[in-house]
C-alpha cells in the first residue's frame, strides 16, 4: 500500500498547474466573467495539446495512456482556478467524437436536467430540443434547462466532477487563510481570532477528508466509494465557499472578489448531478 | 496512489490471521467492566501471548525490543485483531503508546533495560500523570513540583483524569522543577513507581458510571533521580518526542470496529422497521461516506509517514476533529435504531459507546485545541489572540 502521489502524478500536477497559471491566469479568469457564454477556443486546443482531453486514452490512439486517478488530479487543478467550459464531457468524449480529444471540437452534454455551454459547443450529445435558456447563477457556466426524463451523471464523470469541487475547496481554503494572515482588525491580524481561525480549519478538515474519499474512488473505481466522494467533494465545495466568503467580510460580499465565483460553480456542480438525499439513499443501501 | 498490499504485507496479514484463530478461543472469559484488577490481569495476560507470538511492540524500534514493523503492517495489525475481535490494548496503553516510547527515545541503557522489556511482556502498567487539576488545555502550566533532595527528588502536589491509576505500576510524572524559568522550561519528566510512600489514589467516576481514571495526591513522594528520563527541566521536549511514534495509525482499530457497527445498525433497522424512516437511513447513508472517506484517510495518513520513514505526517490532527465528531454521531444514531427502550437502558453496549463517546472530544487535545493546532501549525495562521 501506498496511498500517496508518486512522482510522476506531482509531476503531472505542477505541470498542470504550470499551464494554468500561465494560460488561465486572475486577469483571464476575470475578463471570462466580463463576456459571459463565450468560449476561449485558443485555450480549449492548448488544453487539448498538453493533454488534457486525451489523457486516458490509449497511447496507441494518440492518448496519453494514463488512468482515472490522473484525470482526478488534473480536473483538481481546473477546479482550482475555475477553468470554464464543458471540460467534463468534453474529456468524456474523447474517444468517440473526433475533434474532442485534441480540443478542436468542443463537447458538452446534459447534466441531470441541465445543458451547459449549448451555444459555444460543435457537438451537443444530449437530445437538446426543448432546450429553454436561463439566466445563469454562474457567470462561467451558460445554461439550459431541458425538459425530463434525465439520465444520471455516469460514475466518471460523478467523480471528475467531485475532482473540481475538491480543487475549489482546496483554493477557497486557501483564499481565507491567506486573507486571515493579511487583513487586521482591533490591531491584529483576523487570522488571530479563534472564530476566524476555526473556520479555516474546519475548512480543511472538509477538503482532507474529501480529498482522501475522491482519490480513493479514482483508484478502486468502486461506486459507493464514488457515491462518497461525491457527498464529500459537494459539501466541501459549497460549504468552503461560504466560509470563505464570512472570512473576508464585507469584501466577500462583492462581485470583485473571487470567491461568489467559486460557490456558484460548486453550486451549479453540485445541483447538476445527483441530490445529496439520493447519494445518501445509495450509500444506506451499501450498507 | 496504490491501495494494494504487497505480498509481503498480505503474508504477515495471512499468519497474523492464522495465528488470531488459533489463539482468541483460548482466552479466559472477559472480566466485568468494573473489576479493575480482573482487566488489568486480562489486558497483560493479552500483551504476554503478544510477546510470545512476536507481535508485542510491532511499532517500536528493534533497537527498543520491538519488531520495528512499517507504518502500514502495524495498520495491518491494528486493522486485523480488531476485526477478529482480539482484546483492545487496554491497561497496556501508556506503557506501549506513551510512556514506553519516550524511554525508548530518551533513555538510558539502563533505563531501557528497566522499563521496556516488563511492558513488551505484559508484566508492567503504566498511567500518565500529566494533567492536574489547573492544567488541562494549558499543559505547560502544570504545578506538581519537585525539589532536589541528594540523590531523589521530592514531589508534591496532584494530578487529575489519570486513566488506570488504580492499577498502574508505574507512572510518567511531569513535574516543575524550575518554578522561575519560563512554563515550557522548567519541566522534568520522572518515573514514578506506584507503591512509594505518599501517593493516594482516588478513583473518579466518569459519566458513564464506572472509575476509568483517578486523582492522585503527591505528599512528599522521594522518586530517585535516576529516574529521570532526559535532563532536568527538559521534559517538555523529552514529552514531546513521544508524540512522534504516532504514525497516523492510532484510530485504525476504531474506524474498523465504527465501520462493523454501522453494519450492525442498518441491519438492526431493518429489522426493527425504522429503516421505513427516510431521514434515519440518510443519516446512515451519510455516516457510511464519512467512515468510508476516515479509513481512506488513515491509509492516506499512514502512506504518508511510512514514506517518511515513520516520522509522522500533520495528518492527525485533522483526523481526529472528523472522527471524534463522527464517533459521536455514530452512536447518536445508535441511539435512533434502538429507540428509548433500547437508547435508555445504561446496559446496552451502544449506550455506553454513546456515553464513552463525549470524551473523545475532550481527551488527547480538545476539539477547541486541535482547530488551534491545525489553524497554527497546518495553515499558519497567527498564535494567541482571543
Ligand atoms: C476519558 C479521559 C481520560 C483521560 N486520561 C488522562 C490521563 O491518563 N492522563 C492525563 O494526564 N490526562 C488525562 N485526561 C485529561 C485530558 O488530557 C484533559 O481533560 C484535556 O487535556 C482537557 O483539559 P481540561 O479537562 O482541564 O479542560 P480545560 O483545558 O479546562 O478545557 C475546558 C474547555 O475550555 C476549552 N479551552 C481551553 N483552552 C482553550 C483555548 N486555548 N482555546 C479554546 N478553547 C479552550 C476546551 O476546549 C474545553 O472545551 C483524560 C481525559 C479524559 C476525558
Amino acid at each position: 500500500m501506498d496511498f500517496q502521489l508518486t512522482d510522476d502524478q506531482r509531476a503531472l500536477r505542477q505541470g498542470v498547474r504550470d499551464l494554468l497559471a500561465g494560460r488561465f491566469d486572475r486577469d483571464a479568469l476575470r475578463a471570462a466573467v466580463d463576456v459571459p457564454g463565450h468560449l476561449d477556443r485558443e485555450l480549449w486546443r492548448a488544453l487539448g495539446e498538453a493533454g488534457f482531453f486525451a489523457l486516458r486514452l490509449p497511447e496507441a490512439d494518440g492518448g496519453v495512456g494514463l488512468g482515472l486517478p490522473e484525470a482526478v488530479l488534473v480536473f483538481e487543478e481546473a477546479g482550482r482556478v475555475l477553468l470554464p467550459g464543458p471540460l467534463v464531457a468534453t474529456h468524456l468524449a474523447a474517444g468517440t467524437v473526433p475533434g474532442a480529444a485534441t480540443g478542436e471540437t468542443v463537447v458538452t452534454d446534459a447534466d441531470g436536467e441541465l445543458l451547459p455551454w449549448l451555444d459555444a459547443s460543435d457537438v451537443v450529445l444530449a437530445d437538446a430540443s426543448g432546450a429553454a435558456p436561463l439566466r445563469s447563477v454562474d457567470p462561467l457556466t451558460p445554461l439550459h434547462r431541458l425538459p425530463g426524463p434525465y439520465a444520471p451523471r455516469t460514475p466518471e464523470a460523478v467523480l471528475l466532477t467531485a475532482a473540481e469541487q475538491l480543487g475549489s475547496a482546496g483554493r477557497t481554503c486557501e483564499m481565507a487563510v491567506q486573507h486571515a494572515r493579511e487583513r487586521e482588525q482591533f490591531g491584529q491580524p483576523i487570522g488571530a481570532f479563534q472564530a476566524v481561525k476555526h473556520l479555516c480549519a474546519q475548512m480543511l478538515v472538509r477538503t482532507e477528508l474529501a480529498r482522501a474519499a475522491v482519490y480513493a474512488a479514482a483508484v478502486t473505481g468502486d461506486p459507493v466509494e464514488t457515491a462518497a466522494a461525491e457527498l464529500l467533494a459537494d459539501e466541501a465545495a459549497v460549504r468552503n465557499a461560504r466560509d470563505c466568503v464570512q472570512v473576508h467580510g464585507g469584501m466577500g460580499f462583492t462581485w470583485e472578489a473571487d470567491v461568489h465565483l467559486h460557490l456558484k460553480r460548486a453550486w451549479v456542480r453540485a445541483g447538476a448531478g445527483r441530490t445529496a438525499r439520493e447519494t445518501e439513499e445509495v450509500l444506506a443501501a451499501a450498507l | 496512489m496504490d491501495l494494494t498490499y504487497t505480498d509481503e504485507e498480505e503474508e504477515f496479514r495471512a499468519k497474523l490471521r492464522e495465528w488470531l484463530a488459533s489463539v482468541l478461543p483460548g482466552l479466559p472469559p472477559k472480566p466485568s467492566p468494573d473489576d479493575w484488577p480482573g482487566r488489568r490481569a486480562y489486558d497483560l495476560g493479552w500483551q504476554r501471548r503478544l510477546y510470545d507470538a512476536g507481535y508485542a511492540g510491532l511499532h517500536w524500534p528493534a533497537d527498543a525490543g520491538g519488531r520495528g514493523a512499517t507504518p502500514t503492517q502495524h495498520l495491518i495489525f491494528l486493522e486485523e485483531t480488531e476485526k477478529a475481535g482480539a482484546p483492545y490494548v487496554g491497561a497496556n496503553f501508556v506503557g506501549l503508546l506513551h510512556a514506553g516510547p519516550t524511554i525508548a527515545a530518551e533513555g538510558t541503557a539502563e533505563q531501557r533495560a528497566r522499563w521496556l522489556p516488563p511492558v513488551l511482556r505484559g508484566d508492567e502498567v503504566w498511567c500518565q500523570g500529566f494533567s492536574e487539576p489547573d492544567a488541562g488545555s494549558d499543559l505547560a502550566s502544570l504545578r506538581t513540583r519537585a525539589v532536589r533532595d541528594g540523590d531523589h527528588y521530592v514531589v508534591s502536589g496532584s494530578k487529575i483524569w489519570t486513566s488506570h491509576a488504580e492499577v498502574a505500576d508505574w507512572c510518567e510524572l511531569l513535574v516543575r522543577t524550575d518554578p522561575a524559568a519560563p512554563k515550557h522550561r522548567g519541566i522534568t519528566w520522572l518515573a514514578m513507581p506506584m507503591d512509594a510512600p505518599g501517593i493516594t489514589v482516588r478513583p473518579l467516576r466518569t459519566l458513564a458510571g464506572s472509575a476509568e481514571f483517578a486523582e492522585m495526591f503527591l505528599d512528599d513522594v522521594r522518586i530517585p533521580v535516576a529516574n529521570r528520563v532526559g535532563e532536568e527541566n527538559d521534559g517538555w521536549r523529552v514529552t514531546m518526542v513521544t508524540l512522534s511514534f504516532e504514525r497516523g495509525t492510532a484510530f485504525v482499530g476504531e474506524v474498523v470496529a465504527c465501520r462493523r457497527v454501522l453494519g450492525e445498525l442498518a441491519a438492526q433497522a431493518r429489522k426493527n422497521g425504522r429503516w421505513d424512516d427516510a431521514v434515519l437511513r440518510r443519516r446512515l447513508g451519510r455516516l457510511n461516506a464519512e467512515f468510508r472517506a476516515l479509513w481512506r484517510l488513515t491509509q492516506w495518513n499512514v502512506s504518508e509517514s511510512q514514506r517518511a520513514g515513520g516520522v509522522p505526517g500533520i495528518g492527525g490532527s485533522v483526523f481526529k476533529l472528523r472522527y471524534s465528531h463522527a464517533r459521536q454521531e455514530l452512536f447518536d444514531a445508535a441511539a435512533e435504531v434502538l429507540g428509548a427502550g433500547g437508547a435508555l437502558d445504561a446496559d446496552h453496549d451502544w449506550t455506553l459507546d454513546r456515553l464513552s463517546s463525549l470524551s473523545y472530544t475532550i481527551a488527547a487535545g480538545t476539539s477547541q485545541i486541535q482547530h488551534n493546532i491545525v489553524a497554527e501549525r497546518i495553515l499558519g495562521l497567527p498564535k494567541g489572540g482571543k
